[in-house]
């Protein structure tokens, strides 16, 4: 993990086709999901999020992930986001600006985000500071390998994952239950 | 340069098959319901059985004038078809028809997936011509095509599942590699689950809610005219299509059959689209279109129930049999 092993190895962005790719996608994205929180029109906004997260699903192709990126545009892209419109469209969204649309907490969250940004790519830099992906061998992100990687190291926390996923469920029916039996 | 070559003839070929086979369906619809409800259907247009209705009615779309309300929102609003539609060429792509390297467009390592996550984000289109049109019944048409979403989304997903589980892989010509005649009765229950909640997908009758013609106009295409309208119709049929491959390629055993599985297996897998699209077109002409709480009632109370069984019933002989 020292700089000398670094050094050793390609610089970060070696000017190849797929690195260039990289860039250019993780630029677009950046700017849908900048768009995605500065516009004013609402449904331009959860339009925008699927720019961003398809262009997320794209840079995880590019890191060769395969499954991961199919499975983003299967549960965001598809589903969240198809969540967020039928939302939006329950509320009176208008066509073109919502004048209103200001939680004025524009600089929190912009510290937040700034500050959530700064760690993850302090964590990240520092752990894969010498990990190479071989774009040339077998692919690493293969459904096989991601699959046997989750139900061999990884079971426990998948189960984990899934006991809490199955709780938020119970507990969305149960509020949901609740306030119906007091309105009637 | 070759490697260039063959992915453009691919490509230019896959298209060709998107151009033509939709509209194949859609005039075998014309004549199938016409001769199910005891009339002739379109006759003159290019003589033999008006063979050639289906390119008139092409040429007139491409006439009408193109109309974008003025209250509606333009970008969106003119983008919506081409969301809706792309997906179904992209599906295209991954479905082979036959046993060779040449039968199918690209081979996609997580091929269910790719399919079905392409697949879902075809509904976009939906939703962005229901709520940019500025109209309270293709506004009602988005909400209900977002409502049918939660109704077929999860059990086509666990259908699927069954079949990659059972295969042990998820990649479809994998899939159909690892068929053997008796996963037919073992199944039967998932496709079943998987082809109605397909049609569910396609807002085909009787799930066609979002597009009630007698309730809400035509729901979110309300709006549209001329090409615009034709490539959401075109979607429609594409969607027929990459519905039936996708379920011949899971369920039915793609291109095995009793006879000829060496050279002529892309005829099996014809055939048994060409029959899954004829009941699609015979569903419709049969049923009465579902209330959207009646569609939700089916699809949380009888399929996600019998796809779960399914999977149980496909994991127990998997192990049995291992």
């Amino acid at each position: 993990m020292t700089l000398a092993a670094a050094a050793a190895h390609p610089g970060f962005l070696s000017p190849t086709g797929i690195e260039i790719a990289f860039v250019l996608v993780g630029v677009a994205t950046i700017g849908a999901a900048l768009i995605t929180v500065t516009t004013k029109q609402l449904v331009h906004a959860a339009l925008w999020l699927v720019v961003a997260l398809g262009g997320l699903a794209v840079e995880y192709l590019l890191l060769t992930a395969e499954f991961i990126a199919w499975v983003q545009v299967l549960i965001y892209v598809g589903s969240v986001v198809v969540l967020l419109l039928f939302g939006l469209m329950l509320t009176k969204a208008p066509i073109g600006r919502s004048p209103d649309a200001d939680s004025e907490n524009r600089w929190a969250a912009l510290g937040v985000a700034v500050a959530a940004a700064a760690a993850l790519v302090w964590v990240v830099v520092d752990a894969f500071r010498t990990t190479w992906i071989d774009l040339d061998g077998p692919a690493h992100g293969s459904t096989e390998t991601t699959g046997a990687f989750l139900f061999r190291q990884w079971v426990l926390p998948f189960e984990a994952l899934s006991v809490l996923l199955l709780a938020a469920l119970v507990g969305a029916i149960v509020l949901s239950r609740k306030r119906s039996k007091e309105q009637s | 340069m070759n490697d260039v070559l063959d992915v453009a003839l691919r490509l230019i070929i896959v298209f060709a098959v998107f151009m033509v086979v939709p509209l194949v369906v859609g005039q075998t619809e014309h004549k199938v319901m016409a001769h199910m409800q005891g009339r002739l259907g379109p006759m003159y247009a290019g003589g033999f059985h008006g063979w050639a209705q289906l390119v008139a009615d092409g040429v007139k779309f491409a006439q009408k004038e193109d109309i974008v309300p003025a209250e509606a929102d333009r970008r969106i609003f003119q983008l919506a078809p081409a969301v809706a539609l792309l997906p179904y060429l992209l599906v295209l792509v991954a479905i082979p028809i036959g046993p060779s390297e040449g039968a199918v467009g690209q081979v996609v390592d997580a091929g269910i997936f790719f399919v079905l996550a392409v697949m879902g984000v075809g509904v976009l289109g939906s939703l962005m011509a229901g709520w940019a049109s500025a109209n309270k019944f293709s506004l009602l048409g988005g909400l209900r095509t977002a409502a049918q979403l939660l109704a077929y989304e999860l059990p086509m997903l666990l259908a699927a599942a069954s079949v990659a589980m059972a295969a042990g892989t998820v990649s479809l010509p994998g899939i159909v590699n690892a068929f053997e005649w008796w996963w037919l009765p073992w199944q039967i229950v998932g496709g079943l689950v998987f082809f109605v909640a397909g049609l569910a997908e396609l807002q085909r009758p009787p799930f066609d809610m979002p597009i009630a013609d007698s309730e809400i106009i035509f729901g979110a295409y309300t709006e549209y005219t001329g090409l615009r309208f034709a490539l959401f119709l075109l979607a429609e049929y594409a969607g027929i299509v990459v519905l039936c491959g996708l379920t011949t390629v899971l369920f039915l055993g793609g291109w095995h059959g009793p006879l000829g599985a060496d050279g002529l297996g892309w005829v099996w897998t014809l055939l048994k689209i060409a029959v899954l699209a004829f009941v699609v077109i015979w569903l419709r002409v049969s049923y009465p279109r579902l209330r959207e709480d009646q569609l939700q009632r089916l699809a949380w109370t009888t399929l996600i129930p019998l796809a779960l069984a399914q999977i149980a019933l496909t994991g127990i002989v998997k192990v049995a049999i291992s």
